[in-house]
């Protein structure tokens, strides 16, 4: 498959903003300046940067509990998103809803939301929408291998297929459900297999490989936009942090379980360095280039922190504000 | 527009309802099990899988909680939806994309996006359906901030109720009972909206003040009138909504008889009737005269055997001999 220099530049940019931001979150829960339960994309950004680049506003995508990524890949204000975190009012869902609930209609991020495979039946009324709009649109739900446990998982691909629905079923799978590894919670490791009974054309890619990532999303993307139904991807990737916080299971304290060996292993896929690598090597853009594009991704991010520090929290008064909404 | 009445079933004015609002409304979805049968959810979805087409009425797989989350999800994107549950039990199955989603999704964003979708149970009491068959599970719903709870107890209501929740931005639910079906009213063609939120007096009194909803409304309404037989001036106050309950109807009506029986068809513990009970209180505790009292089922699962259903159910005896035991 052919590259753009413009989409490997964008690809990159976009994984090295996520990365940059989550290392930043990391840091700000060391220092017990986010309280907020933080769950950190670090190490997973191919996989929402390489699908989302292939959508437009009108395409619709819905995350989990660890959706920085997803919505700063689909086009989210880096400014909102921290000052969400921060849980301040100019947040993008006004300091009502933290770090995992993360939304802003208007670029097709529709939400996010920490109850395991809470918005796969979401997503799956939202690609209904989109096949009965018929305007070529689709949505993602992005879940974890952790979803895969929750029958409703299973109700919604039965649907998807028998419906044609234009949606695609993308699980990251980073091999752990919370502190629990794949190999404890999961008959078979092969995720993608699932798919198989509902006759779902699936696939199961290298997650850390952004181009792979792109060009089978591009095969996924155009199938729902054809109205050919619904596609599954298993993404095989690997978190760098705990489940929560910097590098642990719960936030502030030091009780991630997995083998450092195994975390060492998964560094040397990381995904951002393998694309740096494959920039470099075909003489896409100079190491120079690279700087320069690092450099103003250092700023925005701090911009974005600053942005967050300086901005109100909501008001005290406005505590029942949108329980309903007119 | 005519506003001509005719006489229609309950059952057929929430069919007319949904008729109306699927036509303003190209958007509108109807999802759930047994849309296409004839007896499944009785009448109510006559003529609209002809009319609107399967794409728009859905007859969906046994899948509660995929199918009431599609429905949030396309509401939340743009399709506002009905998902009914033929027998409100199952819903049971839903309580994660009805509580943790489309209740909370106002308030968890920020107020920028909103779940306009009407979660329509039907209540299947008596019959010796047994205990999955036959819940009446409002309060269990009027607990949870972000939702509104609506109870019709007649057909201008159902079809007026119906309206008001499919143009509502919130999430709706919609709890009605399969036994009052076929009861008859003149039913106005128009399409109008019954405000959520306000109650109604059915009949004014000035003894005692009885305040139900839904079918034991129609209970209170015969117990009312046998008491009437014996000079004894009740109230009826229909709710006509659960949540939010519209406190200053009832307590409006309390204040000038001092006396209050709550009826409700779920059960006593920590439900409706023990809301309002502990609102007045709250309230206007200085205007009862006698203490206030509740009817509504014993904490128990319902029977299956008719001999235990009779026990079970109250009715308008019930209510007459309870009036009488404070006044």
């Amino acid at each position: 498959m052919d590259f753009s220099k413009k989409l490997i530049q964008k690809l990159y940019r976009e994984m090295l903003l996520i990365r940059v931001c989550e290392e930043q979150l990391a840091q700000a829960v060391l220092d017990g300046e986010v309280k907020c339960p933080t769950h950190l994309y670090s190490g997973q950004e191919a996989n929402a940067v390489g699908l989302c680049s292939l959508l437009n506003n009108k395409d619709i995508i819905f995350g989990s509990h660890r959706s920085h990524g997803h919505f700063l890949a689909k086009g989210g204000s880096i400014n909102e998103l921290i000052a969400e975190i921060y849980g301040k009012e100019t947040g993008c869902s006004k300091g009502r809803g933290g770090s995992m609930h993360l939304i802003d209609p208007k670029i097709g991020m529709a939400g996010s939301v920490p109850i395991v495979g809470g918005t796969i039946s979401l997503a799956l009324g939202s690609a209904l929408g989109n096949k009965i709009r018929n305007d070529k649109s689709l949505t993602i739900s992005f879940f974890g291998d952790g979803a895969t446990g929750e029958g409703v998982l299973y109700e919604s691909l039965n649907f998807a297929a028998l419906k044609k629905l234009p949606i695609i079923f993308a699980c990251e799978n980073n091999l752990y459900s919370t502190h629990l590894s794949i190999k404890e919670c999961r008959i078979n490791e092969n995720i993608s297999a699932i798919a198989n009974p509902f006759n779902i054309k699936s696939f199961s890619i290298d997650g850390n490989d952004v181009l792979k990532v792109y060009e089978v999303s591009k095969l996924a993307v155009d199938h729902c936009r054809q109205g050919l139904g619904p596609v599954f991807i298993e993404f095989k990737t690997y978190r760098y942090r705990g489940h929560v916080g910097a590098d642990d299971n719960i936030q502030g304290s030091h009780t991630d379980i997995r083998p450092q060996s195994e975390v060492d292993k998964w560094f040397k896929k990381d995904p951002i360095k393998r694309l740096e690598k494959f920039i470099l090597n075909k003489k896409i853009l100079s190491s120079r280039n690279l700087n320069e594009i690092r450099l103003n991704i250092d700023k925005q991010v701090n911009d974005a922190f600053s942005f967050a520090k300086i901005s109100p929290f909501p008001k005290k008064g406005e505590l029942n504000k949108y329980v309903y909404i007119d | 527009m005519s506003t001509s009445i005719r006489n229609l079933s309950y059952s057929l004015a929430i069919n007319e309802a949904i008729h109306q609002m699927m036509s303003e409304d190209k958007n509108l979805l109807l999802l759930g099990q047994g849309v296409k049968s004839p007896w499944y959810v009785g009448n109510t979805a006559s003529g609209l899988l002809e009319k609107f087409g399967d794409l728009r009425v859905i007859d969906t797989p046994v899948s509660e909680n995929a199918m009431t989350g599609a429905a949030v999800g396309a509401a939340i994107t743009g399709m506002p939806a009905i998902i009914v549950h033929p027998r409100m039990d199952f819903m049971m199955y839903a309580f994660d994309p009805i509580i943790n989603e489309a209740a909370n999704w106002s308030y968890m964003c920020g107020g920028k996006s909103s779940a306009p979708v009407v979660i329509w149970g039907v209540i299947n009491r008596k019959g010796e359906q047994a205990a999955q068959h036959s819940q009446a599970l409002q309060a269990l719903f009027a607990h949870i901030p972000g939702l509104k709870v609506v109870a019709p107890s007649n057909p201008v209501d159902a079809k007026g109720l119906m309206i008001a929740a499919i143009r509502d931005k919130n999430p709706v639910i919609f709890v009605d009972d399969r036994w009052l079906y076929n009861l008859e009213s003149h039913v106005p063609k128009n399409v109008y909206e019954i405000p959520i939120g306000k109650a109604a007096i059915l009949k004014k009194g000035k003894d005692i003040t009885l305040v139900s909803s839904s079918y034991l409304l129609q209970e209170t309404l015969k117990a009312a009138k046998q008491l009437a037989k014996e000079d004894i001036s009740a109230e009826v106050v229909d709710l006509r909504t659960i949540k939010p309950l519209d406190k200053d109807l009832i307590c409006k009506s309390v204040k000038k008889t001092g006396k209050l029986v709550i009826i409700d068809g779920g059960w006593k513990s920590f439900g409706v009737s023990a809301e309002i009970s502990a609102m007045v209180s709250e309230n206007i505790f200085s205007h009862l005269k006698a203490p206030i009292k509740r009817l509504a089922l014993d904490d128990i699962p319902a029977p299956s055997s008719s001999v235990l259903e009779e026990v079970y159910y109250k009715g308008s005896k019930d209510i007459v001999k309870l009036v009488k035991s404070i006044l």
